[in-house]
C-alpha cells in the first residue's frame, strides 16, 4: 500500500525571453517563499528538499549547489538533486515521502537558458560516438521526429493547429511567454525553420523557475482543503539512439501511462510537449480522448522554462485540482531527444476509492 | 550574468568602493554579495560600503610555476576578512615577503589607477601590510 501524498502548493516565475540582471538563485528566490508560503508549512518544517537543473545550462560544474542559498540550508537540511528536469526530483521526493519518517518536501527546478546557444547545449545530451559529433542542433533533431510522425500519416495543419491553440490558451496564463490569438492559414503561411517546422511549432527559449510543496496524508488534508493526491507515478525510458525506435509513437509514455493509471476519468492534461507535433503523439499514448482539456496553461510551446517546464506541467495540473476546476488531471514530463524519456503522474482530488 | 547584487558589487569596484550586503535575518554582511543569504535562504537588500582594510585569516604561499602565471614565485594568495564583513575574500598579498605574512595579519587594499578601473576584482592589485598589531585571534575565529 502507498502512502498517499499530494501536490498542496505551485509557484513559478515569470517565462521570459532573457532575464537579463538576474541570476538563477535572485530568479528562484521567490518562487520558492511563494510556493512554501501558499503551502501553508514553515519552511524550517519541510522534510526533505530536492531540486531539478543542469549545470551544462549555466556552463559550470556544481552550478545546482547555489540554487540552496534560496532556501536556507542551515542548520544543515535533508537534500538532493537530479540533473533532470523537476518533474524527477518531484518523483524522488515522492519516493523518500514513502519511506514514511517525513510529512513534506520542497520540490523546485530552474533553468538560466539565455546564458548559451541554447539547440547547441543540447546537443551534448546525445549520443556522444555516432551522434553528438555531427552537431546536430536541438530543432534539427525535432525536425526529424516530426517529419516520421508526418510520414505516418499527419498534416503540417494538424501542427500549426497544436501552435494555435496553446497560444491562444496562453494568453489566460500570465505567466507564459508566447501568447496570441493567431489563425491556422496565417501559421501556414510562415517559412519553415528546419523543415518541416516552423517557428510556431518550436518552444520559446525561457529563463525561469518553479516550485512545488508535497505533503502526505493527515499533513496535506490540514493545509489544503483539497490537495492533488498523488494516484499514479511512472517514468519510463527508452534507447538513446535515435535509430533504434519508432520516433511517431511513444512506447515509453504509453507503458507509463498504463502503470500511473491514466484511464477515461481524466479531465484536464499538462503534457511536456516542446514541439507541435510531439502533442499528438503523447495524446496517443496516454489514451486521451477529444473531451479532455490538453494544456489549458499553454504548454512547453508558451513557456519552455530547461528543467523546470516539466515540474511546471505537474504544477499547472495540481492547481486546477487544488483549485476545483479538474477533478483528475494527468501530468506528463519529457527528457532527453524526441520525447525519450517520460514521466506520467496522475493527480486527483477525491477521496482514495 | 553575474545577478543584480554582483553587478552592483562590480560596479562598486569600478569606483573604488567595496559594497557589500547585510542578511535582514542573521545580520552577516556578505562581500562580494550574492543577493541571498544561503544560511536563512532570504534576499539580502541592504547595501553596505565597506572599507577596504581587514584581516588575514588564512592563506597559502604559491611556490608551483605554471603556465600563464603573471607573479613571480613565491607569493601569497589570502583570505582577507574586511573590517565589517562576516565572510572572507580572496586575493593577493605582496610588498611583503611570503614568509612574513601570517595569520591576523593587518592588509589593505592596494587600488590601481581610477583610470585603469575596471568592474573586476583586478581593480584591486593586491593587499599589503597596513603595519598595525595584529588582530587579536578571537576576532576572527569564527572566519578561519
Amino acid at each position: 500500500m502507498m502512502r498517499e501524498v499530494a501536490v498542496v502548493s505551485f509557484a513559478q516565475s515569470a517565462s521570459v525571453r532573457a532575464e537579463d540582471t538576474r541570476n538563477e538563485v535572485e530568479i528562484l528566490m521567490p518562487v520558492v517563499h511563494e510556493a512554501i508560503e501558499r503551502s501553508g508549512i514553515g519552511r524550517k518544517e519541510i522534510g526533505f528538499t530536492m531540486s531539478g537543473s543542469c549545470d551544462y545550462l549555466a556552463g559550470a560544474p556544481f552550478a545546482f549547489v547555489s540554487g540552496l542559498d534560496a532556501v536556507g540550508a542551515w542548520p544543515p537540511i535533508r537534500e538532493s538533486h537530479v540533473e533532470m528536469d523537476g518533474a524527477w526530483a518531484m518523483y524522488e521526493a515522492w519516493v523518500r515521502l514513502q519511506h514514511g519518517d517525513i510529512d513534506s518536501a520542497l520540490v523546485y527546478a530552474f533553468g538560466k537558458s539565455s546564458l548559451g546557444d541554447l539547440p547547441d547545449v543540447l546537443v551534448l545530451q546525445l549520443d556522444p560516438y555516432y551522434v553528438a559529433p555531427l552537431w546536430p542542433d536541438a530543432v534539427s533533431i525535432a525536425a526529424l521526429q516530426a517529419r516520421a510522425w508526418l510520414d505516418a500519416g499527419h498534416t503540417e495543419e494538424e501542427m500549426a493547429g497544436v501552435a494555435a491553440r496553446s497560444r491562444k490558451a496562453a494568453m489566460a496564463n500570465p505567466m507564459a511567454q508566447v501568447k496570441g490569438d493567431h489563425a491556422v492559414s496565417d501559421l501556414m503561411r510562415e517559412p519553415y525553420l528546419v523543415s518541416p517546422l516552423r517557428r510556431h511549432d518550436c518552444p520559446p527559449i525561457s529563463d525561469g523557475a518553479a516550485a512545488v510543496v508535497l505533503a502526505a496524508g493527515d499533513l496535506a488534508r490540514r493545509v489544503c482543503e483539497r490537495p492533488a493526491w498523488i494516484r499514479g507515478i511512472d517514468h519510463r525510458i527508452e534507447a538513446h539512439s535515435l535509430g533504434v525506435r519508432d520516433l511517431a509513437t511513444s512506447a515509453s509514455t504509453r507503458l507509463a501511462a498504463e502503470r500511473a493509471g491514466v484511464d477515461g476519468a481524466i479531465d484536464v492534461a499538462e503534457l511536456h510537449a516542446p514541439f507541435s507535433h510531439q502533442e499528438p503523439i503523447l495524446r496517443e499514448a496516454l489514451g486521451l480522448g477529444d473531451g479532455v482539456d490538453v494544456n489549458p496553461s499553454g504548454g512547453a510551446l508558451s513557456a519552455n522554462v530547461m528543467m523546470a517546464a516539466g515540474l511546471t506541467r505537474v504544477g499547472e495540473a495540481a492547481e486546477r485540482v487544488i483549485d476545483g476546476r479538474a477533478g483528475r488531471a494527468v501530468a506528463h514530463a519529457t527528457s532527453g531527444p524526441c520525447l525519450q524519456q517520460n514521466l506520467v503522474c496522475v493527480l486527483d482530488g477525491g477521496v482514495a476509492a | 550574468m553575474p545577478g543584480r547584487a554582483a553587478s552592483r558589487f562590480l560596479r562598486g569596484i569600478e569606483q573604488g568602493k567595496i559594497l557589500g550586503q547585510r542578511c535582514p535575518s542573521c545580520r552577516k554582511v556578505y562581500v562580494p554579495p550574492r543577493g541571498a543569504c544561503a544560511a536563512c535562504g532570504v534576499a539580502t537588500d541592504e547595501e553596505v560600503q565597506l572599507g577596504d582594510k581587514g584581516t588575514v585569516t588564512t592563506f597559502c604561499v604559491v611556490n608551483v610555476p605554471f603556465y600563464g602565471q603573471k607573479i613571480e614565485i613565491p607569493y601569497v594568495s589570502a583570505t582577507i576578512l574586511l573590517d565589517g564583513a562576516d565572510i572572507g575574500l580572496m586575493h593577493l598579498i605582496q610588498e611583503v615577503a611570503a614568509t612574513d605574512v601570517h595569520m591576523g595579519m593587518r592588509v589593505e587594499a592596494v587600488w590601481c589607477d581610477p583610470a585603469d578601473r575596471k568592474p573586476t576584482l583586478e581593480s584591486i592589485l593586491h593587499f599589503r601590510p597596513t603595519g598595525e598589531p595584529d588582530a587579536p585571534f578571537d576576532s576572527y575565529r569564527e572566519y578561519v
